[in-house]
């Protein structure tokens, strides 16, 4: 069977930083891989590039078998519609009221008023938001709710692959443990293929079917709950157990560009 | 040798940072003339560029208008006067001081806005956010702008040319006792059709600028508030430099024949 993601030898540098140096990793049809790592090891830069955000300097990324590195934004249109991410803070549009950042793509493919808040409301109630907040704008949304929001947002196409970025980063433990059951929910919902973020181990042993460490631009370990749980990989276990000695080093400085 | 590896860096960098705007540039200009178009954008962008800018576009040619008239008034040949001042301020502001003053008014204004509401988009990820929801941020957020931008500006200008040339016209009549009757029909006589259109042009010009600058260096800040920050400080100071430089050149290629 054909992975629905798969990366091979991925590199990618901003000046003479090399972030990427030559990522491996498959995600399969239906599957949920969660990649972990600390700050500035690579994790966002990847993600970005299976988005399409920034081009890899070399390597392979292929969406459903299909070569997606240097393919121009409007010749990746198919892809990009059978996507779906949810943002580390959200990144609603704030501008635009609820309605309209969930039902965006809709509104922007000329869906109806109606139609177009009939999809919000259904969206929203996936995340177990109820129609009040439609006409709200972001900046009237606790830190909570705009995630849930940007959940609604992300599924509301009812995509094939979601994509979640430190979905629990700056949430209460109780807020955490309700975003994390909901990923769940919706991704056993649309039955979708998910790649997830992070360095929160809640998030990890809540949606993962694999896991990956991503350790100065490289996968250096990745398995399942049981091997995870199992193993004694010295940077796993280091990383897990959120121990300041061991064989991952503390880096002292931010990548300049984190976060571009 | 410090010193040419100092002068090397800066002229890569100058002709990097030129070679960045360009490709912009044409990326916004393939933007604006593929579907889809979106109209509704270029609407509300016409309202927040061009409406919006009238009160301070008006008081500025109007104040400006009044104190060309005086200067020409005590700087000229007072027998003369009412004719040199109704001519010089109907010239001054139609050719010039109507769309440069108007241009660097709006550049200040719009230009910084369009900076920090598109960088504040960029360091949030909003601008991400559109690109994953299959939209193209020069599509959404760049050509609604440049476009209205580049239709405003000379409406602008013609509005500053109009009150420019009645803030003369009041100082005139009202400070130096000018006739109101013969200042407006010196200025009808004096004025012709070159001296506004070409104002206009300059202006069209000028929007485009201002746009361009604010979206291209909001579309490239990054670091946080900071950075959007110095994307609106470096918007309105580019903006204001080109409109200045593109003025002289558009002055020199309309009039020097």
């Amino acid at each position: 069977m054909t992975d629905k993601i798969a990366l091979y030898n991925v590199h990618k540098s901003f000046g003479s930083k090399d972030v990427l140096r030559g990522v491996n990793l498959s995600i399969a049809e239906g599957q949920s891989l969660v990649v972990i790592g600390g700050s500035g090891s690579g994790k966002s830069v990847m993600l970005k590039s299976i988005l399409g955000l920034l081009t890899p300097d070399s390597g392979s990324i292929k969406i459903d078998g299909k070569e997606t590195v240097g393919l121009r934004r409007d010749k990746r249109a198919d892809i990009d519609h059978q996507m779906g991410m949810l943002f580390q803070n959200g990144a609603l549009f704030d501008s635009l009221p609820v309605w309209k950042n969930v039902a965006f793509r809709g509104v922007n493919e000329g869906m109806s008023e109606a139609d177009a808040r009939d999809l919000a409301v259904e969206a929203l109630a996936r995340v177990e938001l109820g129609p009040e907040l439609l006409d709200l704008y972001p900046a009237s949304l606790s830190g909570g709710m705009n995630k849930r929001v940007g959940l609604a947002r992300a599924i509301a196409s009812k995509p094939d692959i979601i994509f979640f970025d430190e979905p629990t980063t700056g949430l209460d433990p109780i807020m955490t443990d309700v975003i994390n059951h909901l990923i769940q929910e919706c991704v056993q919902e649309l039955g979708a293929t998910t790649l997830t973020i992070t360095h929160d181990m809640t998030s990890v042993r809540a949606i993962a079917d694999k896991t990956a460490l991503l350790y100065k631009g490289e996968i250096i370990w990745q398995g399942n709950q049981e091997e995870l749980d199992a193993s004694d990989d010295p940077f796993l276990h280091q990383f897990i157990n959120g121990l300041p000695h061991g064989p991952i080093e503390v880096e002292g400085q931010q990548l300049e560009t984190a976060g571009y | 040798m410090a010193a040419l590896a100092t002068i090397g860096r800066f002229f890569l960098g100058f002709f990097a940072q030129t070679g960045q705007l360009c490709m912009f540039i044409a990326q916004t200009l393939a933007a604006m003339t593929r579907p889809p178009i979106y109209f509704r954008m270029i609407g509300q962008q016409i309202m927040r560029i061009g409406y919006y800018s009238l009160p301070v576009v008006a008081l500025t040619s109007f104040f400006t208008g009044g104190a060309l008239a005086i200067q020409i008034y005590y700087g000229g040949n007072q027998f003369n006067s009412e004719a040199i001042v109704s001519s010089i301020v109907a010239l001054g502001i139609t050719r010039e001081l109507g769309p440069v003053l108007g241009g660097l008014m709006v550049a200040g204004r719009v230009s910084a806005a369009i900076a920090a509401e598109i960088g504040t988009m960029r360091v949030t990820e909003q601008i991400d956010a559109l690109t994953t929801l299959s939209t193209d941020p020069y599509k959404y957020l760049v050509a609604p702008r440049v476009i209205a931008a580049t239709l405003c500006m000379p409406l602008l200008a013609l509005v500053a040319d109009i009150l420019g040339i009645f803030g003369g016209f009041v100082v005139g009549t009202q400070s130096f006792d000018f006739n109101a009757a013969i200042y407006v029909q010196r200025t009808i006589n004096f004025l012709t059709f070159e001296d506004v259109s070409s104002g206009l042009i300059k202006a069209a010009v000028f929007g485009f600028i201002i746009a361009i600058m604010g979206c291209y260096n909001g579309y490239i800040s990054k670091g946080g508030a900071q950075g959007v920050g110095r994307a609106t400080t470096n918007a309105v100071v580019t903006a204001s430099i080109l409109i200045l430089a593109a003025n002289y050149l558009m002055t020199s290629l309309l009039f020097s024949s």
